[in-house]
C-alpha cells in the first residue's frame, strides 16, 4: 500500500472479497521524495486507509536493498549512457522480489498490489494481460513477473477504470480517493531535478554533439543527462532542421559524444532486445517471427512489429514501418493482443550496428559515427 | 487487550497503575480548574499538583521546587540539552547511546563543537575516552542512566566525576527516564545537574514528565509564554497527569527491590528459555549470562538468520507484542544506533529484538514468549513449519 488510491481500493477489494488482507507499506526511499510512496505522510495515508477498513497495517524498511537494487543501477545507467526503468527494477527486486519472499515466509498466500494489469488463466498457464483502463495500463512495468512469481500476485483492480476506482474509493470513504497521482521516479524530487540528483552521485561531463558523419555540431552540458530521442536541451549551434539524440557514447575515444540527426535519421527499422524472458508458449520457434505490438516506455504507444529470437534471451524486433530509435536500458515489452508475450532491455541502437543487414532500407540505415 | 496478550513492551510504555489511575480521576471528572489562578478551585489544584511535586522530591531526593513538569521525557531532555546551551557556550558531550531525544538535540547545536562518547563492548560509557576527549570548557554533558534499548546501567556517577575533573563549569544531565522502579535515583541526582523523567515509563499515563533542575543551574526556557513552574516552562499544567505521575513515583520506587528481585528472574528465565531452544542467540554486552550491569526489565537478543522486522510480525500475530530497535517516524524499523555501538555484526543487527519486562508481567506470559519466539524463529528459519 503505497498510500495511493489504487492501492487502497486493490486493499478494500480483496478484504470485501473475504481474503485475509494484511497491508504492508514499504519504507524504500530515506531521502527527499515528493512523488512517489515513501513519503512519511503517504504511510500515514496507507494506515489510515487500512484502520478504515479494518485490516492490519505493517512497515517495512527496505531502503537498503532499494539503494542496492533500484537506486545505483539507476545511477550507474546514467553514467553509462543508458535510460534505466527503475520501476521495473523496483517491481522485480522490491515488490515481486522481497516482498514476495517475506510474504511466504510469514504465511501469506500471495502479494497484492495496486497496478492496472490483469492477471487471466488461459492456455493452462497464468497471463499477465492490459488492465481494462487502457490509458492507465501497467502491465508495461510489470514485465519482471514473466520470469515467475505470477500464481502468487494479485492485481484486484486490473479489471477497474481509473475512474470506477478513484469511484470506489469516494464509496468507501477512503481518504485517498482523490489524492494525485506518482508518476516520476520516487526518489527524485521535483524540486531538486535529475539534474541535481544525478550530480550528487556522479560526474556530470560535457559532451561533443556530432552529426552521422562526425562533425562536431555543437556541445551538451552533461551526457549523463541526455536520452535517446531527446530533442530539447541539446545545445546545437547552425543546425538545420530539427535535432534529435540518435546514440550517445559517455566512454568515446576522444571523450563523451552524443550524436545528433533530423527525424528520419533517428527512425529505425529494428530494435535488439536482451534479457528477454517469454510467457509460457509464447516464443516462436527458432528463424520464425511472431506478430506484437511492442511497447518501449511506460506511457508508450503500442507499436506493430514482429519479433525473432535470434539468440537465447535476445530477440530482434521488427517495425511493420521505421520507428524512433529505443534507448539503451528502456524495457521493450511484446505484446499479443491484450497479453504481455515477452518483455526485455533494449540493446543500444549503436549506429553500426544498423548498417550491415538491412539492405534496401537504406533509408534508415545509418552509417558509422566514430 | 486480548485474553492472551503477551506485553514485553514496557519500556516503550507501561500500564497505568492503578493506584495512578484513581488519583487522576477526581481531576478529569471533578471541576474545571487551572493551578495558576488565585481562586479557591485553582489553589487545591495547585496543591494537588505541589503534593505531586513533594513526592517526586521524596524519590529523587532533590527539593520540591527543583522538580520543572514537563508533557514528557523528549521535551524534559530537549529542556536540558537546548535550555543549557542557551545559557553557555562550550562544547555539549553526550553518549552515542542517548535516547534521539537527546542525540538529535545535541546535534542540532550548530554554534560549537559536539561530542558523541562511544561506549565499551558491554555497552557502558567509556570512562577513559570521555576523559580523553571532553575539553576544558565543556558546558554540558549528558549520559543517560539506563539504556533504553539494551538496558545497561550506565556509570553515572563515575562519569559525573570524570567530567567534573576535566571540565569544571560543566553541568552534568542525565536522561533517567528509564531508570525509575529499577535502580535508586538518589545516587544519580547526588551527581548530577538536570535529570529527566517520564511517568509512562513506571506506571503513570502519558503526556507528562518532569526535568529536574537542581537550584543554580543554568538554563533558559525554551517553551516561552506564562511563569508557571517558576519560569522554566510555560504552559497549563495537566493536573490529573502529574498527580497520577507523582503517585506512579512513590509506587514504583517503593516496590522497587521486590520488582527487581522478581522480574530478573522472569527475565533470566525467558533468555534462557529461548537460547536452550534455538542456536545463534547472542545478547549484545553480556558475558557468561553476567547481567548485574543491565536492569532486570531489559532482555535484548540479537537472533541469527532471521530479520527482526519478519520475527515481530510473527509475534504480533500471537498475540506477543515486543519491539526492534527504535522506530522512525513512518514506523518502519530504522538500524539502531545502539546496536552499531555495541560493535554488532549486521547479521546480530538485522535480528535484534528487545523485550521489556515490567511490574505486571507474569511467569505465565514469559512461558507464551518463549513458546511463540521459539516457534516463530524455526519458521522464519525454514527448519518447523
Amino acid at each position: 500500500m503505497s498510500g495511493g488510491v489504487d492501492s487502497s481500493v486493490a486493499a478494500a477489494l480483496l478484504a470485501e472479497a473475504g481474503h485475509e488482507v494484511c497491508g504492508v507499506t514499504l519504507r524504500l526511499w530515506g531521502g527527499d521524495s515528493d512523488s512517489g510512496c515513501c513519503a512519511v505522510s503517504d504511510v500515514e495515508d496507507a494506515r489510515r486507509v487500512a484502520d478504515r477498513l479494518g485490516i492490519e497495517h505493517h512497515v517495512f524498511n527496505d531502503a537498503e536493498a532499494f539503494e542496492r537494487h533500484v537506486v545505483v543501477p539507476y545511477v550507474d545507467a546514467h553514467a553509462a549512457g543508458r535510460t534505466p526503468n527503475p520501476c521495473v527494477e523496483c517491481n522485480r527486486h522490491l515488490k515481486f522480489g522481497l516482498l514476495a519472499e517475506r510474504a511466504e515466509r510469514l504465511d501469506f498466500d500471495a502479494v497484492a498490489t495496486g497496478h492496472h494489469a490483469r492477471r487471466v488463466w488461459r492456455d493452462g498457464a497464468w497471463r499477465l494481460v492490459r488492465g481494462a483502463d487502457g490509458a492507465k495500463d501497467q502491465s508495461y512495468v510489470l514485465h519482471p513477473l514473466l520470469a515467475g512469481g505470477l500464481d502468487r500476485v494479485l492485481l484486484p483492480i486490473g479489471e477497474l477504470t481509473k475512474a470506477e476506482v478513484r469511484a470506489r474509493a469516494a464509496e468507501l470513504d477512503l481518504r485517498t480517493a482523490t489524492k494525485p497521482e506518482s508518476q516520476d521516479v520516487c526518489f527524485v524530487t521535483r524540486a531538486e531535478g535529475r539534474a541535481a540528483f544525478l550530480g550528487r552521485r556522479i560526474p556530470l561531463r560535457p559532451a561533443r554533439a556530432v552529426d552521422l558523419d562526425g562533425v562536431e555540431v555543437g556541445e551538451v552540458a552533461a551526457v549523463e543527462l541526455v536520452t535517446v530521442g531527446q530533442r530539447r536541451g541539446v545545445g546545437l549551434a547552425g543546425g538545420t532542421g530539427r535535432r534529435f539524440v540518435l546514440d550517445v557514447e559517455p566512454d568515446g575515444p576522444g571523450g563523451p559524444v552524443v550524436v545528433v540527426g533530423d527525424a528520419t535519421e533517428l527512425l529505425v527499422d529494428e530494435t535488439w532486445v536482451d534479457d528477454v524472458v517469454w510467457a509460457p508458449g509464447a516464443a516462436p520457434a527458432d528463424g520464425a517471427e511472431v506478430a506484437v505490438t511492442a511497447q518501449c516506455s511506460a506511457h508508450g504507444r503500442p507499436l506493430a512489429a514482429s519479433a525473432a529470437v535470434v539468440a537465447p534471451g535476445v530477440v530482434r524486433v521488427r517495425w511493420a514501418t521505421p520507428e524512433r530509435r529505443v534507448a539503451a536500458g528502456q524495457s521493450v515489452v511484446l505484446y499479443v493482443g491484450d497479453e504481455v508475450a515477452a518483455g526485455g532491455t533494449a540493446r543500444r541502437s549503436a549506429s553500426r550496428s544498423t548498417a550491415a543487414g538491412l539492405a534496401g532500407e537504406s533509408s534508415t540505415a545509418v552509417g558509422a559515427s566514430s | 487487550m486480548e485474553r492472551d496478550d503477551v506485553y514485553l513492551d514496557h519500556a516503550a510504555s507501561s500500564p497505568l497503575s492503578s493506584l495512578a489511575l484513581e488519583a487522576m480521576l477526581p481531576w478529569l471528572s471533578g471541576p474545571a480548574a487551572n493551578p495558576s489562578g488565585a481562586h479557591a478551585r485553582a489553589r487545591a489544584a495547585r496543591r494537588a499538583v505541589d503534593d505531586a511535586r513533594d513526592r517526586i522530591a521524596a524519590v529523587v531526593g532533590c527539593r520540591s521546587t527543583e522538580v520543572v513538569f514537563t508533557s514528557g521525557g523528549t521535551e524534559a531532555d530537549n529542556l536540558a540539552v537546548l535550555g543549557v546551551a542557551a545559557r553557555r557556550p562550550g562544547a555539549v558531550a553526550c553518549s552515542a547511546i542517548e535516547h534521539p531525544a537527546v542525540l538529535e538535540a545535541v546535534r542540532s547545536l550548530d554554534d560549537r563543537p559536539t561530542i558523541e562518547l562511544g561506549v565499551d563492548r558491554s555497552g557502558r560509557l567509556d570512562l577513559d575516552e570521555l576523559a580523553r576527549r571532553l575539553p576544558g570548557d565543556a558546558a554540558l554533558v549528558s549520559v543517560m542512566a539506563v539504556n533504553n534499548e539494551v538496558g545497561t546501567i550506565q556509570p553515572v556517577v563515575e562519569a559525573a566525576a570524570a567530567v567534573r575533573a576535566a571540565a569544571p563549569e560543566v553541568v552534568v544531565h542525565t536522561d533517567a527516564i528509564q531508570a525509575p522502579g529499577w535502580v535508586d535515583l538518589r545516587p544519580r541526582w547526588e551527581v548530577v545537574d538536570l535529570l529527566s523523567l517520564s511517568a509512562h515509563k513506571f506506571g503513570g499515563p502519558q503526556g507528562v514528565g518532569a526535568l529536574v533542575v537542581r537550584t543554580g543551574t543554568p538554563l533558559g526556557a525554551r517553551q516561552l509564554g506564562g511563569s508557571q513552574e517558576l519560569g522554566r516552562r510555560a504552559g497549563t499544567p495537566s493536573v490529573a497527569a502529574i498527580v497520577a505521575m507523582g503517585v506512579a513515583l512513590a509506587e514504583a520506587d517503593a516496590q522497587r527491590t521486590a520488582t527487581v528481585a522478581r522480574v530478573a528472574v522472569l527475565r533470566d528465565r525467558l533468555i534462557l528459555g529461548i537460547d536452550a531452544a534455538i542456536d545463534g542467540v547472542v545478547e549484545l554486552g553480556v558475558a557468561d549470562g553476567d547481567r548485574s550491569h543491565k536492569v532486570a526489565a531489559n532482555a535484548h537478543l540479537c537472533i541469527e538468520g532471521v530479520a527482526s522486522e519478519e520475527l515481530l510480525f510473527l509475534l504480533d500475530q500471537a498475540g506477543v507484542r515486543a519491539a526492534a530497535a527504535s522506530s522512525c517516524a513512518s514506523g518502519a524499523h530504522a538500524g539502531s544506533h545502539v546496536v552499531a555501538a555495541l560493535g554488532a555484526t549486521e547479521a546480530q543487527a538485522r535480528g535484534a529484538i528487545r523485550f521489556s519486562l515490567g511490574a505486571t508481567t507474569t511467569e505465565a506470559e514469559v512461558e507464551r514468549a518463549v513458546e511463540v519466539v521459539v516457534a516463530a524463529v524455526g519458521r522464519l528459519r525454514g527448519t518447523a513449519s
